[in-house]
């Protein structure tokens, strides 16, 4: 059976161990040279670089987060074992973990990691659709006689690249689509290089629950529930037309998805029309500090993503839903388009503030729309924060250096640290 | 109630009413507009419960009373009425209907209670003084256009009316600003505003009260308090909540030491800049400023649609300099122009710049750029 040593990048066909270097990571997969979609998922990214930078906290805890937020928005891999999850109120958190090493967030950092990651991808392929700063699928179909290597072999040469000069570990799951790719890059964190072939789809996709699929939430999932689905299996006995009836252009992609068929390109210039992130949490809550840490929480991450696909919208968008289901949104119109979080997150505050709270909240989400290119954005200054221009200043004028010169041209101070 | 009213009359003391009178609305009372006859005058009172319009007209009024009905169906109908009809409302109290009749027109609309009627809290007014229409036209006038409409940030939503140290002493100052321009106008501080204290004037008040501004000769009584302004013309009263927050400390943000001086016919620059930024579909157009000595460039360059640029003769004797400013933001602070000259001194590309009108500083403007 084809296998890849991913520490020194030799092709076998037998043996547990390397036979060059003798060390056992190995991915070992019939169809390991076939396939090429690919999504790699960096692990605990925030925490990893903070881990990076500072190499007394490799053992204990890492939180990232806190400040007067109070939510968690990353937690290194020691922190996890102990129950510790992204999207956890800080005060919870701490109680799991008393000794953890709360952090708070660079986000200029990541995002200046993130482009590096990025660059090192572009090496690879073209097509590469960034999800966020910290992961992205990618194509590799027909790079073979390019590169004089599968795409496999260039996948794992490009988690080494990330490990040895950027000190960031990734995970790859690689397979014939974006569904099972996705699938596939959570099945052997941290530092996997997992694979599900065309073979063995059916047969993997068998016991596991629908939830897995990304974009099924405690909605869908509960509208799946009423209808008996709860496995793929559930899902095989079900006739498309039935499906579609039943759940609309969901039901449509579910009977594809059952099968293992996911037509999606993996495109970096598809039209994005909005982004947003939102968040369920584990039990409904009005606490003013606790939500707000949300929205923090939630602006940083689309404006991540904005970053990440280089867009930037015009209008910011507050949801809200209510314990008793019912559904609140807020919208505010920008007079400059922005990609900032800080932006973001002071609009989507204020849109929390002008909404009358009746209730607890189940779920809150943070989107941006009306989105256009990142060169629109945050062109003009304000008269009244006139901060706000000198950060924004500083920013363009050290991204333009980083594009004439290169990423290492210009290093923050604190990234030095 | 019975009444009999001209036509015209009728008409402007209902579509004042009207217009302050949300379009949407939970609460059915708020649509209407109460009608009071009493002596020889018929009152139209609306609300939106942040702003009150009272009109008062001349009427023949046989039978005193009072009554509610739908302002935007009652406009509808006299605006739809012959010029110079007789238009007579009868009230019988008996079937929840005002009639409306004019010539063999006649309309039934259904009534609300009077009572029901929310009538605003007269308060106390710490200040009183008297201006002439003109005045406050000037200073609305030149500064509405700054007006925020980003809720966010709500104490930017209206117009800053306030008492100012100016060069030549005390000034009534009206400053608007949505964090991209501001506006400062300054006029002869009335009589008795001295202790006036600075008030907020929302932006949908600021639209109301233009209306009573039209006619040069009317004197218009101002009373200002803490939480409200209200504008008295002699047949309309206006009075209005104003905006409970703090405005930003603005003066911090108008530049002083702009040196780099440059002179242009507002209308000639107005109408340039107009043409260049055409090419352009983007919702913020920005159009790039070159100046050299005695010349100016204007340019806009968008990559999907085209590119478009003009060269106008000014008067400028500084360094080169290149600035790119929203075209909409120099189309409105050119337009607030309109004797003399536009004046802009500029500092750097990436700082505020000031427009005045020749050498008056009794308006002045501040920009922000744009990055091109």
């Amino acid at each position: 059976m084809p296998a890849l040593c991913r520490d020194c990048l030799t092709q076998f066909d037998d043996g547990a161990r390397c036979p060059a270097c003798r060390r056992p990571r190995i991915t070992r997969h019939p169809e390991l040279f076939q396939l090429s979609i690919a999504h790699m998922d960096c692990d605990a990214f925030y925490a990893s670089v903070e881990k990076r930078d500072k190499p007394e906290l490799a053992d204990k805890p890492v939180i990232i987060g806190g400040g007067r937020r109070g939510v968690v928005s990353t937690a290194c891999y020691v922190a996890r074992i102990r129950g510790v999850h992204s999207a956890m109120p800080m005060f919870q958190a701490l109680k799991l973990c008393p000794d953890a090493v709360v952090i708070r967030p660079r986000m200029q950092l990541y995002a200046d990691i993130s482009r590096q990651i990025r660059a090192m991808m572009e090496d690879l392929t073209p097509a590469i659709e960034p999800l966020s700063l910290d992961e992205a699928f990618l194509d590799l179909t027909g790079t073979a006689r390019l590169h004089g290597q599968p795409p496999a072999v260039m996948l794992a040469r490009l988690v080494k690249r990330m490990r040895d000069e950027l000190g960031i570990t990734g995970s790859i799951g690689l397979s014939h689509n974006k569904f099972l790719a996705k699938v596939a890059s959570d099945m052997e964190k941290p530092h996997g290089f997992s694979v599900i072939g065309q073979a063995e789809t059916a047969d993997f996709l068998r016991d596991k629950p629908v939830r897995m699929i990304w974009g099924v939430g405690e909605a869908t999932q509960s509208a799946l529930d009423s209808a008996g689905i709860r496995t793929f299996s559930d899902l095989l006995r079900w006739e498309q037309r039935d499906l579609i009836a039943r759940f609309g252009a969901m039901g449509n992609r579910l009977w594809h998805l059952a099968r293992g068929q996911d037509a999606r390109r993996v495109a970096s210039d598809a039209p994005v029309k909005s982004i947003s992130n939102e968040t369920t949490f584990a039990q409904d809550t009005a606490d003013p500090d606790l939500l707000d840490g949300h929205i923090w929480r939630l602006a940083e991450k689309v404006a991540d993503r904005a970053k990440a696909k280089e867009k930037a919208g015009r209008v910011v968008t507050l949801k809200l839903k209510r314990a008793d289901h019912k559904l609140v949104t807020r919208r505010q119109s920008l007079r400059d388009a922005t990609q900032m979080a800080d932006v973001i997150y002071r609009n989507a505050r204020a849109l929390f503030d002008q909404t009358e709270h009746k209730s607890p909240y189940r779920l809150l989400g943070v989107g941006l729309s009306e989105l256009c290119g990142a060169e629109a954005a945050d062109l003009s200054g304000d008269l009244l924060d006139p901060q706000a221009r000198a950060r924004a200043q500083a920013e363009r004028a050290t991204d333009q250096i980083r594009q004439r010169f290169g990423d290492d041209a210009i290093v923050k101070g604190r990234a030095l640290r | 109630m019975k009444l009999s009213i001209e036509r015209g009359t009728l008409l402007k003391a209902v579509s004042q009413a009207q217009s302050v009178v949300e379009r949407r609305n939970t609460i059915p009372i708020l649509a209407n507009v109460l009608i009071e006859a009493e002596g020889s005058e018929v009152h139209f009172r609306a609300t939106d419960l942040d702003i009150e319009v009272v009109d008062k007209a001349p009427a023949q009024v046989e039978r005193a009373g009072a009554t509610t009905v739908s302002a935007v169906t009652l406009h509808e109908i006299v605006r739809k009425l012959p010029d110079g009809a007789l238009v007579t409302l009868t009230d019988d109290g008996a079937n929840g209907r005002l009639s409306v009749t004019a010539g063999r027109s006649q309309f039934n609309l259904a009534t609300l209670p009077k009572e029901d009627f929310p009538v605003m809290a007269s308060s106390e007014y710490s200040s009183n003084f008297t201006a002439d229409a003109p005045v406050l036209r000037r200073l609305f006038d030149k500064s509405k256009f700054a007006i925020s409409t980003e809720e966010t940030r709500y104490y930017l939503n209206g117009v800053y009316m306030h008492v100012a140290e100016a060069d030549g002493g005390k000034v009534l100052r009206c400053v608007a600003t949505d964090g991209h321009r501001l506006a400062r106008i300054d006029a002869d501080l009335p009589a008795g505003a001295e202790d006036m204290p600075g008030v907020i004037v929302p932006r949908k008040t600021v639209g109301e009260l233009r209306k009573l501004l039209e006619d040069d000769d009317t004197k218009i009584a101002v009373s200002v308090s803490e939480t409200k302004v209200r504008f008295a013309a002699p047949d309309i009263t206006l009075t209005s909540k104003v905006i409970d927050g703090t405005f930003p400390d603005y003066t911090r943000v108008i530049p002083q030491g702009n040196t780099r001086k440059m002179e242009v016919d507002a209308s000639e620059f107005a109408a340039a800049v107009d043409r260049v930024a055409t090419v352009s579909s983007e919702r913020s157009r920005a159009v790039k400023m070159q100046l050299d000595e005695d010349r100016l460039i204007l340019s806009v360059n968008a990559p999907d649609s085209g590119a478009a640029e003009e060269e106008l003769a000014v008067a400028y004797g500084d360094e080169r300099l290149e600035i790119g400013f929203n075209a909409k933001y120099l189309l409105e602070i050119a337009s607030q122009v309109d004797r003399e000259n536009a004046v802009f001194l500029f500092n750097s590309a990436g700082d505020p710049t000031l427009m005045r009108e020749g050498n008056d500083t009794s308006a002045v403007y501040v920009v922000m750029p744009m990055r091109v």
